[in-house]
């Protein structure tokens, strides 16, 4: 085998549980996050990653005591990501026991930001999440913008080229989300996901729309991407980790089983 | 006893926990004069190869060092950017010295081949697993790496790889002094073996 394909959980966590929603909204609890990591560790997991979707600041002290529980029992690679703004957050999350850190709305109101944390904490670390929506009509060319606060916002920015430029500040991955499809469990958005992928030299992790494990086989073959994350197809048991890899590997892709 | 030796350059709380679970004693030296006698050593890192070799030699590591391993015969376990500071010299952030425990040097990994992603992130099998640290790993010869630059080896050591396109060099071995590319305290089971393995096979 050479590089594996990863897959990688996401657990969205707010006020220290996990929930997931369908495009954002309409959320529902999905349990305790370090009881959750555990579970896919076992399972197999590659690494995982949390979205930290807590709305204010004073429950920011909560996800840290979950990556650091997490941390003292899980052995794989952890991101964490959401509300991270500055160096300060990030050296606070590394410490707590996470190895990568996503940064999403930050960087696209400070850019350097994420050049400056890639200066400090070196590019390995850094992961720059990108929720984009395709903005292009039917007969037009497809055309995808950013979008910031949990996809409630639009930023006019487009996002092959933001990929880029996150790039070249210093992101060492890229996390893509499309947010037409994230909850949807109709698939990831392919289109999207390769042109990123063909766009950046660093690695893609394509998000949004999982719901068959066809879809995660898609999103290595057509959308091109070197990983992929899942939420909601792992947390209400609908697949384990083991028997997603399983179908991966049935269809010829490399992961470690 | 294994002392982590902690540059002050990156979290090395994830060896540490790792060390923890596996009930091997550990203590952390940030400072080259409470050395002591250690048992083992372990260099572990992530970050930037030009400010390790400015720190280390600024806070006299690098003299302390060559004395425990190369004189003392001290065993020493070099992860990630540990294992690229045995080499002559880097390349990350301008040409600069590192230990020379090892004839190598330590280049970008996109010079050498073309169409790589870069860093390369992720799980990948190493192979010709010879050397204690890979002792009864069961097959289970697969460890998460991630990393931009990578080691060329200039003499002849005991070294294993992990193919990216091509041989990268995941694992190299002189004598006392050991060195991966990977994260072994990353590396889930397979992993927490090869540390056990250092602590209790070298």
């Amino acid at each position: 085998m050479s590089l594996a394909k990863r897959i990688i959980p996401c657990l969205d966590v707010k006020d220290g549980r996990v929930v997931k929603g369908v495009q954002f909204v309409d959320i529902r609890d999905a349990g305790d996050p370090v009881e959750i990591a555990r579970r896919y560790d076992l399972e197999g997991a590659d690494e995982i990653t949390f979205l930290d979707i807590t709305a204010t600041s004073d429950n920011r002290d909560t996800m840290v005591h979950v990556v650091e529980q997490v941390a003292g029992q899980v052995f794989i690679p952890l991101t964490v990501g959401g509300g991270i703004r500055t160096v300060e957050d990030i050296r606070r999350m590394l410490n707590a026991g996470a190895d990568k850190i996503g940064i999403n709305s930050a960087a696209v109101f400070n850019p350097k930001f994420v050049k400056e944390a890639a200066e400090k904490f070196g590019s390995q670390c850094i992961v720059v999440a990108i929720d984009a929506k395709k903005v292009s009509a039917k007969n037009e060319p497809d055309k995808w913008e950013i979008f910031t606060h949990g996809g409630r916002k639009p930023t006019g920015i487009d996002a092959i080229d933001w990929a880029i430029k996150m790039v070249d500040y210093g992101a060492g991955e890229i996390l893509l989300t499309s947010m037409d499809r994230d909850g949807t469990k109709i698939g990831f958005d392919l289109e999207l996901t390769s042109a990123i992928s063909d766009a950046v030299p660093v690695p893609v992790i394509a998000s949004g729309g999982v719901g068959k494990l066809e879809h995660l086989v898609a999103g290595i073959k057509q959308g091109k991407a070197d990983a992929v994350l899942a939420a909601s197809i792992f947390h209400f048991g609908e697949f384990t980790v083991g028997e997603a890899k399983q179908h991966m590997a049935d269809a010829g892709i490399e992961v470690r089983l | 006893m294994i002392s982590v030796i902690d540059l002050k350059i990156c979290n090395i709380a994830s060896v540490l926990r790792a060390l923890d679970t596996l009930g091997l004693e550990n203590k952390v030296v940030d400072d080259p004069k409470d050395i002591g006698q250690p048992d083992k050593l372990i260099l572990p890192g992530v970050g930037n190869f030009f400010e390790a070799s400015n720190r280390m030699r600024s806070l006299g590591w690098d003299l302390l060092l060559r004395e425990k391993v190369l004189e003392e015969k001290v065993p020493i376990l070099g992860i990630c950017l540990g294992m690229q500071l045995f080499a002559s010299y880097g390349e990350e952030g301008g040409q600069s010295k590192g230990l020379d425990f090892i004839n190598a040097k330590v280049s970008y990994l996109r010079s050498s081949h073309e169409n790589l992603r870069v860093p390369h992130v992720g799980w990948n099998d190493v192979s010709r697993c010879d050397m204690p640290i890979f002792d009864s790993l069961e097959g289970d010869n697969c460890f998460y790496f991630v990393h931009s630059y990578e080691m060329i080896i200039q003499e002849s050591v005991q070294a294993a790889y992990s193919n990216y396109g091509v041989d990268i060099v995941a694992a190299v071995q002189k004598d006392n002094i050991v060195g991966v590319q990977f994260h072994p305290e990353k590396s889930q089971k397979a992993g927490l073996t090869l540390l056990q393995n250092f602590a209790r096979r070298m």
